[in-house]
């Protein structure tokens, strides 16, 4: 196991080597240029000496090898530098916004497993009832469903229910509170992307929960724990579900990673000052040292969260552990 | 075409009754005024380095300038007042010098008055940028000699030239007035923080969320600002916006909304939302780069502006996009403006669409380009970006031009714009203070102005542009802008003026005191802004 741990860890860094060059080079590849859009995305005119400064400034002036050198070397001392487009240093920029990603996925993640977990298992228990038929529909509906399009009908939904009930049109704060400042507005701002997203999440695994069931409870072991006269709920809990989750764990870990950036497009339906808002507008401007540094903290949370997921592997499968 | 004259005389109707209504009420004290900035955070809070609309929407409450355009007459191009001089001044020694004396008793947020030496420091940054200093619009101000503060209550700026775009440059709306001391031992200062003399008092700022700003109790004019404080929420979508004007989350969004967000609001909450609407000084402009064949013929060129049917579908489009005006390269209504009959004049914008397409064809045909094909670079920005390209496609299709369009987003568009890489291209030219002699800046020739990505040299024009701006007689000055504007959309067909941008504001009826101006960068300081609930 201690061997096994190492050789993830230590595999963890050329492929953050790899990661920063992979994005160092294709933000250089994109056509454009950071003190252009500064400058000049209002229309208005502004002179070649400006644009000069701006270069100068910024520091995209100089060879691409010895920016590549300091994006290296600002990562081996966990300095990021500052934002090309606000001045601000990276590590400020990233901080501010990943409290709001980070409650969205948690929650949308604890949304999905709620779901998905128990639905999935009736269903597989019910295989082909109207319970199967019913959950397999809401399931499919899910997956099929876009976030932002779910995201907007939701909102109109109780813009309309409000006016309709009270005369008066409803809906959450546009600007963010932390939990531990308005835990009520909190709450009424981050439930509705909650939902919308873990919706999603949970139709997937709730697919992967059914069929994992499916297969377990065809497993001889099972066959076995039934025959010795086992509780049923001993059986299902206890021996079916506990291996039926492996997969479904892959999937939850590999979802929740995704979520951390992933959220582009619901935290511009809900206007979330999020992490993926943050990663649309760093590539809009060409802010290549915020950009490079998003993608390094997504691939780190991806590398972490498999770690994770394979932890749990063993937690959940002994032979893993025993191997 | 009916309809759309009675809903502009109801709309003009409803805008007079308005300002009736509001002229005749008190202003009342107190509440916070809510409102959006139709925008991610912009790149830094320092006025004099930056160019979009969401540093002003944002910072513009905590500054004085030193004048500005007439707050209860924005809509006027040529009403400016002061702010923080006394009297504006009567230039003397030929039009080339202007003293402007300071206001007693002005104080910055943390207590420091402010005298003549700010205001001299805090212009000098931005028209004489030390090394290393970002000032974009250093350029609007190439007629400034020299800025002196000759004692703690006097301003003079000498000009090389008298010209009579040197009032309007300087009621630049980013023109904020900083501490010099600050600026002395800091010169990026004020790129991440906040101290002025504002009506506002900074009290928060969120990046990417929200800016906060309570009273300015010490603020100089009496009574003002009416309102206890302000906050700005960044919402860059459109549909969020929408949304939070519906359910009271804010009272307003300051840029403008289209034509269809205007009627769904109203349709929703009929009386409880006012609309404030009026031209904007941003044009669509297709720019041709004549350094690929066969744009290099002028004719190629002329047949292209013929070919638009701008009279009858400009109204058609406004139904649906921020467009609204055919005009010249000059904003509409402004005195250097050309009038109808001298508009008509133009290629292009003759009243009879049939006669200038034959000629269009005619031309085509003389230059040996009757099947002229070419694809048109536009910025992937709906409104009205992606509007006016298709109507363009569709007005040249009708003499046998076949064009695609290509949508890029706006970082890609510009670099490909800056390379040259594009035949046609449809772009924006957006200003603040109306100051048609420097708006057209980015039409000079491409050694002149860096913004004019045409590719080409023109000594003619240059000299047909220099007589405008140094004409100093109102009606000369109109003649020679006329010439310059004909050179510049007829005789060699450079640009081809689209349509005029139109600006609709539709805001919570109880929100009083503010008035829409021909930009959304001006009349921002909310020190007029009071709440009637």
């Amino acid at each position: 196991m201690h061997r096994y741990l190492v050789s993830r860890v230590l595999l963890v860094f050329p492929t953050l080597l790899g990661a920063a060059a992979l994005v160092f080079i294709l933000m250089r590849l994109i056509p454009g240029d950071i003190c252009l859009v500064r400058l000049g995305s209002g229309g208005t005119s502004f002179s070649a000496a400006a644009l000069a400064a701006c270069h100068a400034e910024i520091g995209i002036d100089r060879p691409w090898w010895l920016q590549f050198l300091d994006f290296i070397w600002g990562l081996a001392r966990f300095d990021f530098g500052t934002s090309m487009w606000s001045g601000k240093p990276v590590i400020q920029e990233i901080a501010s916004r990943f409290p709001v990603s980070l409650e969205v996925a948690v929650m949308a993640t604890l949304i999905a497993i709620a779901i998905a977990i128990p639905l999935g298992t009736i269903s597989a228990l019910k295989q082909n009832t109207w319970i199967d038929l019913a959950v397999r529909t809401f399931s499919i509906a899910g997956i099929a469903t876009p976030s932002f399009w779910l995201g907007i009908m939701s909102i109109l939904l109780v813009l309309d229910l409000t006016q309709a009930i009270s005369g008066h049109p409803w809906m959450p704060s546009i600007d963010y509170v932390p939990l531990w400042k308005d835990p009520i507005r909190n709450l009424s701002i981050v439930m509705l992307p909650a939902i919308t997203v873990g919706y999603r999440y949970a139709a997937v695994s709730m697919r992967m929960t059914r069929s994992a069931m499916l297969e377990v409870l065809r497993e001889d072991y099972i066959r076995t724990a039934r025959a010795k006269g086992l509780l049923e709920k001993i059986v299902i809990n206890r021996h079916a579900l506990k291996n039926a989750l492996l997969p479904v764990v892959t999937v939850i870990g590999i979802e929740f990673a995704f979520l951390i950036g992933g959220l582009v497009v619901t935290e511009q339906v809900f206007n979330l000052n999020g992490i993926g808002r943050l990663m649309v507008l760093s590539v809009q401007n060409q802010d290549y040292t915020l950009t490079q540094a998003l993608v390094m903290l997504v691939v780190t949370i991806a590398i972490v969260s498999n770690m994770l997921v394979d932890l749990f592997y063993a937690w959940l499968d002994p032979r893993i552990r025993l191997a | 075409m009916k309809i759309a004259v009675r809903a502009a005389l109801a709309i003009a109707a409803t805008a007079l009754l308005a300002d009736a209504g509001q002229a005749a009420e008190s202003p009342k004290r107190g509440g916070t005024l809510t409102y959006m900035i139709p925008s991610d955070a912009p790149p830094s809070l320092d006025g004099h380095r930056e160019t979009t609309y969401a540093t002003a929407h944002t910072a513009a409450p905590f500054y004085s300038v030193l004048i500005r355009i007439n707050p209860d007459n924005p809509a006027s191009t040529t009403d400016f007042v002061c702010d923080l001089c006394t009297e504006m001044p009567q230039p003397t020694d030929a039009g080339k010098t202007y003293t402007f004396r300071i206001r007693d008793g002005v104080k910055f947020h943390d207590g420091t008055p402010l005298t003549a030496a700010d205001v001299t420091k805090s212009w000098q940054e931005i028209v004489f940028p030390d090394e290393g200093l970002l000032s974009p619009r250093q350029s609007n101000f190439m007629m400034v000699d020299k800025i002196k503060a000759p004692d703690p209550t006097t301003v003079v700026f000498s000009l090389k030239y008298a010209t009579t775009a040197f009032l309007p440059a300087l009621a630049d709306p980013y023109a904020w007035i900083y501490e010099k001391a600050i600026l002395d031992k800091d010169p990026h200062w004020y790129e991440k923080n906040v101290m002025g003399s504002g009506p506002f008092k900074f009290a928060g700022y969120e990046t990417g969320q929200s800016i906060e700003g309570v009273r300015n109790p010490d603020y100089y004019r009496q009574g003002q600002p009416y309102l206890d404080g302000f906050k700005g929420i960044y919402a860059a979508k459109q549909a969020t916006r929408i949304d939070a004007l519906r359910s009271d989350r804010a009272s307003i969004e300051f840029r403008g909304l289209p034509p269809a967000a205007r009627d769904e609001l109203k349709a929703a909450l009929g009386d409880q939302i006012a609309v404030q609407e009026s031209d904007w000084n941003c044009g669509s402009v297709v720019t041709i780069n004549e350094k690929v064949k066969p744009f290099d013929d002028v004719r190629v060129r002329r047949a292209l502006t013929l070919a638009i049917d701008r009279w009858n579908g400009v109204p058609a489009l406004s139904k649906i996009a921020d467009v609204r005006t055919v005009g010249s390269i000059v904003f509409p209504g402004d005195p250097l403006a050309p009038n109808k009959d001298e508009l008509t004049t133009i290629a292009g914008f003759g009243t009879d669409i049939e006669k200038s397409r034959a000629e269009a064809k005619r031309l085509l045909k003389e230059a040996g380009q009757e099947n002229l094909s070419f694809e048109m670079l536009n910025r992937d920005v709906d409104q009205p970006y992606k509007y006016v390209g298709i109507w363009a496609v569709d007005q040249w299709s009708k003499i046998g031009i076949k064009v695609t369009q290509k949508m890029m987003p706006t970082g890609p568009w510009m670099e490909t714009e800056r390379a040259g890489n594009f035949s046609v291209d449809l772009q924006a030219n957006c200003h603040a203070v109306v100051n048609p002699l420097i708006d057209v800046q980015p039409y000079l020739p491409s050694s002149v102005s860096a913004q004019n990505y045409g590719n080409y040299e023109d000594s003619e024009e240059m000299a047909l542009y220099g007589k405008a701006l140094h004409e100093t007689d109102p009606q000369k000055q109109h003649e020679a802008m006329f010439r310059f504007a004909k050179h510049v959309m007829d005789t060699q067909a450079h640009k081809l003026m689209m349509a005029w941008w139109y600006r609709i504001v539709p805001y919570r009826a109880y929100v009083k005191g503010w008035k829409i101006s021909p930009s959304h960068y001006i009349n921002q300081d909310l020190a007029t802004v009071w709440l009637d609930r």
